[in-house]
């Protein structure tokens, strides 16, 4: 009884002393390369993180600035989501590189490629050269745009944030299920408004839709761009009037940031119509969130094909 | 190789003795009925644990879970290529006409191939070099090792470097935005050398809340820039300093500050392989860059303004040179693949700064592809000391291998 008093105060007050680093952890601050994983990350996360994004919505993924005010970020980040597949090998490895910030290093503790479970399309079978164009070696980046990826890449988050955050797994596992139940709701919803128009045959300017596509039953005949990165030539644009033609295509998906003047050519010539569609969360104003850009993307494809009864 | 049986058996052992402790424990005396409901909630346990575990195992043996992609294609290198730095070799091909007495390039000339090898070192670390293979052999450009991982926000290069004096100097041949270097680089700062040495490096990112302040530190061993700096004894070493300020003025525009300081000895004082006059130069400089690049526009719109000053104080037999240059740049990006460009510069001679040249240039540039562009510049120089030369540069910059990051 005598000595037992202190031993227990002892134990108890290393057990406070193992907890505290744990308790006193504020929120998590997340970077990530885009807004869609900076959606994706927030329902997951709820108050327990602080998300911010680099790129906007209205940007082309591929080409972004590394500007120094990113280091400034990237330097207190807990974690860095990026969409990997070499969608930012142009502009993430210098700012990472110079954040300062061990965590986030390529393969560090906090630092996650949400591309490893999702699926992944176009991954090239066979040799690839340059002569294809700015290909992807590892498959299409833009996989976010199916919302079972969505839910992958939540899944991704969630485990990457319970591994920082052991003591608040249950409530990333919460949310994440409650992403999903909503996702899964979105989906039906989705996929309802789309129905009528499966197979549907479109043209988009960069290959950023073949998951989209895939998901809502759309089929992709071609692309503005002659090859990924390469801007449209006459000779191109002409070839693929004609199959437009032939095949009887009425819409072009554009993404927000291209030039409008070869797809308005195209579509004048055709008898297309041209849709500005975002490829990413903030891409428009009323994609606020990922859920929203699935109601703001499907809504346009399906008013448009059932306007222009190109079904 | 695959030990995938053993450890399934493993598993399956590991859950039902989990399994079978929990129901002793639950149910020490308990009805048929209560038996039956245990029994059945085991094996819905039982059936999760195992689908849980055997979703974690195809994770570590790389097996794709059901629904999941195929692994990335740099799993799929075999051995020890997955660990190979990332390569490429850029070409810089000059072919110049028209009239230059002083300083006349070649009229057709593969400048440099760079050879870069790129890589992680270990969570620590990263190492990149930079081998220029040229007209007078190989030289390592660069063969630095980051420091990605010190305290303090501080972050650390060893080996051979660019110096971080001011904007151009840091820059690799392509990435600069012309065929050639300022004048005021190729008399005040070792020209198409630079200050490149062997050294050590730490930057300190300096928080407050209202911009990017960036203090660095280096040590050089004293040789660097074609005669601009060199060294005759160990401790003859060359120290630069750098203060660089950023600031976003939007989302689409940002400006860009500088002040540098180099520090070394000079060969002004080396007569008969002795260095008798143990002359210093000392070089100032400020740099300042504006960018504008609208975001929904990013790829088709662009431009950048800059511009150097660089102070040089030469010791020399005669006493101290004092000569002063600089340049002003822009560039314009008018479509997608096309940038046209202007730039105007003056500067004297570091070891003779009564002599003062100046320059005018325009380029035009075109990119097929990222990997490649095509330059045309016109280039005028009033020479001090001789006519002036009117000039007109091609150039070729081609890429293959890995894909680099842009500059900025
Ligand atoms: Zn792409």
């Amino acid at each position: 009884m005598t000595f037992k008093t202190p031993f227990v105060a002892l134990a108890l007050a290393l057990a406070a002393l193992a907890a505290a680093p744990v308790r006193a952890q504020g929120t998590l601050k997340v970077m990530t390369t885009t807004e869609d994983l900076a959606s994706i990350a927030r329902e997951v996360g709820g108050a327990l993180v602080a998300v911010d994004s680099m790129a906007r919505g209205f940007q082309d993924p591929h080409y972004v600035e590394p500007k120094p005010s990113f280091i400034l970020k990237l330097m207190k980040a807990d974690l860095l989501v990026a969409v990997g597949r070499e969608l930012e090998i142009g502009w993430l490895p210098p700012l990472v590189t110079q954040s300062r910030n061990a965590k986030i290093q390529a393969g560090g503790p906090g630092y996650l490629d949400a591309s490893l479970q999702a699926q992944i399309l176009e991954v090239p079978t066979g040799a690839i050269t340059r002569a294809m164009g700015d290909v992807h070696p590892q498959g299409n980046p833009h996989y976010w745009l199916d919302p079972e990826n969505g839910k992958r890449i939540a899944a991704a988050i969630a485990g990457k944030l319970s591994e920082l955050r052991p003591n608040d797994r249950a409530t990333f596992q919460a949310q994440l299920a409650d992403f999903d139940a909503r996702l899964d709701a979105g989906l039906k919803r989705w996929a309802a408004a789309m129905a009528p128009y499966q197979g549907t045959k479109i043209v988009t300017y960069h290959r950023s839709f073949p998951n989209f596509a895939e998901r809502f039953g759309l089929e992709i005949v071609g692309y503005v761009e002659p090859r990924p990165g390469i801007p449209p030539t006459p000779q191109h644009t002409l070839d693929l009037i004609n199959e437009m033609k032939r095949q009887g295509i009425k819409l072009i998906l554009v993404e927000p940031y291209f030039d409008l003047k070869t797809p308005n050519a195209i579509a004048r010539e055709t008898g297309a119509q041209v849709l500005v569609m975002p490829p990413s969360v903030g891409g428009v104003e009323e994609a606020a969130d990922y859920f929203k850009l699935f109601d703001y993307d499907v809504a346009l494809v399906a008013d448009a094909i059932r306007k222009s009864g190109a079904k | 190789m695959r030990p995938a049986p053993i450890v399934r058996a493993a598993m399956v052992a590991a859950v039902m003795l989990a399994a079978s402790n929990a129901a002793f424990a639950q149910v020490p005396d308990a009805s048929p009925q209560e038996l039956r409901d245990a029994i059945d909630q085991l094996r819905r346990e039982l059936d999760a644990r195992l689908s849980a575990l055997e979703a974690r195992l195809a994770a570590v043996e790389g097996e794709p879970s059901p629904g999941a992609a195929p692994a990335p294609s740099a799993a799929a290198v075999p051995g020890a290529k997955v660990f190979n730095p990332d390569i490429a070799v850029i070409g810089n091909f000059l072919g110049a006409a028209g009239r230059n007495d002083v300083d006349p390039a070649p009229p057709l000339e593969l400048r440099e191939a760079e050879a870069s090898l790129q890589a992680i070192v270990d969570p620590y670390a990263r190492a990149d070099f930079f081998l220029a293979f040229g007209g007078e052999g190989v030289e390592i450009e660069e063969g630095v090792l980051t420091l990605t991982a010190l305290p303090a926000g501080l972050l650390g290069k060893v080996g051979r470097m660019k110096a971080a004096f001011g904007k151009v100097n840091t820059l690799h041949t392509h990435m600069l935005p012309w065929a050639d270097r300022p004048l005021v680089i190729d008399n005040l700062v070792g020209g198409e050398e630079g200050i490149a040495d062997a050294g050590l490096s730490v930057a300190k990112l300096l928080p407050n809340p209202w911009f990017f302040l960036e203090a660095t530190g280096q040590v050089f061993r004293g040789d660097a820039g074609d005669g601009l700096f060199a060294s005759s004894r160990r401790r003859d070493l060359l120290y630069v300093g750098h203060l660089r300020g950023y600031r976003d003025l939007s989302d689409s525009a940002n400006v860009d500050l500088g002040v540098s300081f180099a520090q070394g000895h000079n060969p002004a004082g080396v007569v008969d392989d002795a260095d008798v006059g143990r002359f210093e130069t000392r070089l100032y400089g400020i740099d300042a860059t504006v960018r504008w690049r609208p975001l929904a526009r990013a790829i088709y719109r662009s431009f950048l303004g800059r511009s150097e000053i660089v102070w040089s104080r030469r010791g020399q037999f005669g006493g101290e040179q004092r000569a002063a240059g600089f340049y002003v740049s822009g560039d314009y990006q008018f479509a997608r693949r096309w940038f046209a460009g202007v730039r105007a510069g003056r500067s004297a001679r570091a070891s003779d700064a009564a002599r003062r040249d100046q320059e005018a240039a325009g380029t035009v540039t075109f990119w097929p592809s990222e990997f490649s562009q095509v330059r045309g510049e016109y280039r005028r120089i009033g020479w001090a000391d001789a006519p002036a030369s009117h000039e007109v540069l091609v150039q070729f910059l081609f890429a293959i291998g890995a894909h680099g990051a842009h500059p900025f």
